[in-house]
């Protein structure tokens, strides 16, 4: 669901075309070729970063076992279906595209190599030889909410949205779940950049939403930048994708930190075992592809209640989607005792109780 | 709203003006002297990353901003060789330069991705120097065009750069200098993003703003006065539409107003396109401020 429009009218565009480079390794015996395309930079310092850690581990761990080779910024749509093609051409089996707009090239082009396995991130679409795999961040946003609703003063927290999109919703709704659980007042401010990075704007929407008051900041947009402002406003925020505390070192609470590593491990150690078969995972904290940064500036108690609730949702004892919820109009949107079942999440379109603010249609 | 909102607001579209005020008071020169510069957005990327990078190594902002500043003038350098030497097109020079701005500065900048730097100093009013730096110049630029000599002759190079040649004036020395300038204030505007606005480098942090000072120019016809207007009027909204949304509905009668949050977001571009229509239709007044020798190559024959 990474769609990174990066906003600018002509510059990036035409470096989108030119950027893209083939880094490869050297090769050692018969090793697993194995491909990654990245949206952005590996230096983002938030999702392709991330990913490109969980390549590195993959190397790591399985060292002449195989022989890994990313392109970074490619562009979604057709470029990309050239990329994915000219990965599996070249001899790699297994191929991570590692954004939602890849979705349909991935398919096409597994469909011309039915002996390359491919793995798509964030999307919804499988074959044979595709599976698809994504990350519960939505399980991380309910212990920043629990952890807000501590500590906020004003009981308002500030929330950054880029796309308006399911996975942006979902992490709304569970904030405010997670926060109205300790505080039942909470309430959530919330501003949509309708980009998934840009500094300037993010770091101005942090400044408006603590001008209306709220004390506590969430982003779900790429930059550093909002906790930045957070700083030197003197209130607290949660990082994304990747632990930030370097950039705010006393306003970071904790971040939701992306980890893909025991994942790409597993599917390279699948491949070369003969064992890989097509499957569709969302993982949260259970699997380990999600944990939470080190809990900073808050006290001992707040940090114990934030442990607390990943335990819950890492054991099952925590279920963030489960009724009572009522939407923003007040209506009963899923009853007492009913859960929400992936497929009710993965589309969710309604803002809970509590977030003032709409879903831009 | 309350007093303390109302502050918080009126400095904040202040901080979101900045950038696009100074690197169109830049482009404003270089344009009045015939030249047309599109690699702004280039150029800011390189200034960002530069200041920035000077500032974490020298731990000076001041340095920083110097640096950014040089940067930013090197970078114009190269357009001003290939386009006036070597009377290269200047459109596509201007794009090629943006081009390879964001490009250089990505990679310049990829180890200083998740860096901070402390914010420039505050000088008066919460605001740092360059803040109040833009608007001087602004001023000064603006009493040069119109009231100085040389800013008579800088206007007359970029009307008619046969006449003023021919009269003696050193067309391609002017223009030189005028790019010159251009590339310090897009190199000023962009350690203004990196040092200021965001206090951190990222890859195309200036998101487009280039193009927004761009388009402002011509937007103020020329005139360095509506260029503030201008300025202000893009930074209120793009810095508006954010504090709308955070505010919730607007109450309008006691209606709430719904305003889509993407209609917001395109708010500043609808405005340029507005407003561009607006004075389209007032010809005389575009033909008495635009250069008319705007991205014409001189060559002086014989």
């Amino acid at each position: 669901m990474k769609r990174r429009t990066f906003n600018t009218l002509l510059g990036a565009g035409l470096l989108a075309g030119t950027a893209p480079m083939i880094i490869g390794r050297a090769a050692a015996a018969d090793p697993l070729g194995i491909g990654f395309v990245y949206v952005g930079p590996v230096e983002d310092f938030g999702w392709t970063h991330a990913h490109d850690v969980g390549r590195k581990a993959v190397e790591a761990e399985l060292g002449n076992q195989v022989k890994t080779t990313f392109v970074e910024s490619v562009k979604e749509g057709p470029d990309s279906e050239r990329v994915i093609a000219e990965l599996a051409s070249k001899g790699n089996k297994l191929i991570f595209t590692t954004s939602f707009g890849y979705m349909n090239p991935t398919i096409k082009v597994a469909q011309r190599f039915p002996d390359v396995k491919f793995e798509h991130c964030t999307g919804y679409k499988r074959a044979e030889n595709v599976s698809t795999y994504n990350i519960r961040f939505y399980e991380g946003r309910y212990v920043q909410g629990v952890i807000a609703g501590r500590l906020s003063k004003s009981g308002i927290v500030g929330y950054i949205g880029s796309v308006p999109i399911p996975e942006v919703v979902m992490g709304m709704n569970a904030f405010i779940i997670g926060m109205r659980t300790v505080n039942p007042k909470a309430r959530m401010k919330i501003v949509w950049v309708n980009a998934w990075y840009d500094p300037g704007k993010e770091g101005d929407s942090a400044k408006a939403l603590i001008d209306q008051g709220a004390d506590i900041i969430a982003q779900h947009t790429d930059s550093g930048a909002p906790l930045q402002v957070a700083q030197q406003r003197g209130v607290l925020g949660f990082g994304q994708a990747s632990d930030m505390s370097a950039l705010a070192p006393k306003a970071q609470l904790t971040a939701s930190v992306d980890f893909w590593n025991p994942y790409y491990i597993q599917r390279a150690k699948d491949v070369i075992a003969g064992t890989w078969k097509s499957q569709d995972v969302w993982g949260g904290f259970d699997s380990g592809m999600l944990v939470m940064a080190p809990y900073a500036n808050m006290p001992d108690d707040v940090a114990k209640a934030g442990k607390a609730a990943e335990e819950g949702i890492r054991e099952g004892k925590i279920v963030i989607f489960k009724g009572p919820i009522k939407d923003q109009s007040g209506a009963e949107k899923v009853p007492a005792g009913t859960e929400l079942d992936d497929g009710a999440i993965a589309s969710m379109n309604w803002l809970a109780e509590g977030i003032d603010g709409q879903i831009p249609s | 709203m309350d007093q303390v909102i109302i502050v918080s607001f009126v400095l904040s579209v202040m901080t979101a003006s900045t950038p696009l005020l100074l690197a169109a008071t830049g482009e404003l020169v270089t344009e009045k002297s015939g030249v047309l510069n599109l690699g702004v957005e280039g150029m800011m990327l390189v200034g960002a990353i530069v200041g920035f990078a000077t500032t974490v190594h020298t731990g000076s902002s001041l340095l920083g901003v110097l640096a950014a500043l040089l940067a930013g003038m090197a970078m114009s350098l190269i357009f001003a060789i290939l386009t006036l030497t070597f009377l290269a097109n200047q459109v596509a020079t201007g794009l090629a330069l943006t081009i390879f701005g964001t490009g250089l500065s990505a990679l310049v900048g990829a180890s200083y991705v998740g860096t901070a730097v402390e914010a420039l100093p505050r000088v008066l009013f919460g605001q740092d120097a360059l803040v109040y730096l833009a608007l001087v110049t602004l001023f000064v630029v603006a009493w040069f065009l119109r009231r100085s000599h040389r800013g008579l002759v800088l206007r007359a190079i970029g009307d008619s750069h046969d006449a003023a040649h021919a009269i003696g004036y050193p067309v391609i020395l002017i223009r030189y200098l005028a790019t010159l300038f251009g590339g310090a204030m897009c190199g000023l505007a962009g350690a203004y993003m990196s040092l200021a606005y965001a206090t951190s480098w990222a890859e195309n942090m200036t998101a487009g703003r280039g193009w927004i000072a761009v388009a402002l120019v011509v937007f103020a016809t020329w005139r360095p006065i509506w260029l503030l207007v201008g300025a202000y009027l893009f930074g209120g909204i793009m810095y508006g539409s954010l504090a709308i949304q955070a505010a919730g509905a607007i109450n309008l009668f006691g209606y709430p107003l719904v305003v889509p949050s993407q209609l917001v977001s395109a708010l500043p571009y609808l405005a340029t396109i507005v407003v561009l229509v607006v004075i389209s239709r007032d010809r005389a007044r575009i033909r008495l401020n635009a250069p008319a020798c705007l991205g014409r190559p001189f060559h002086a024959a014989g």
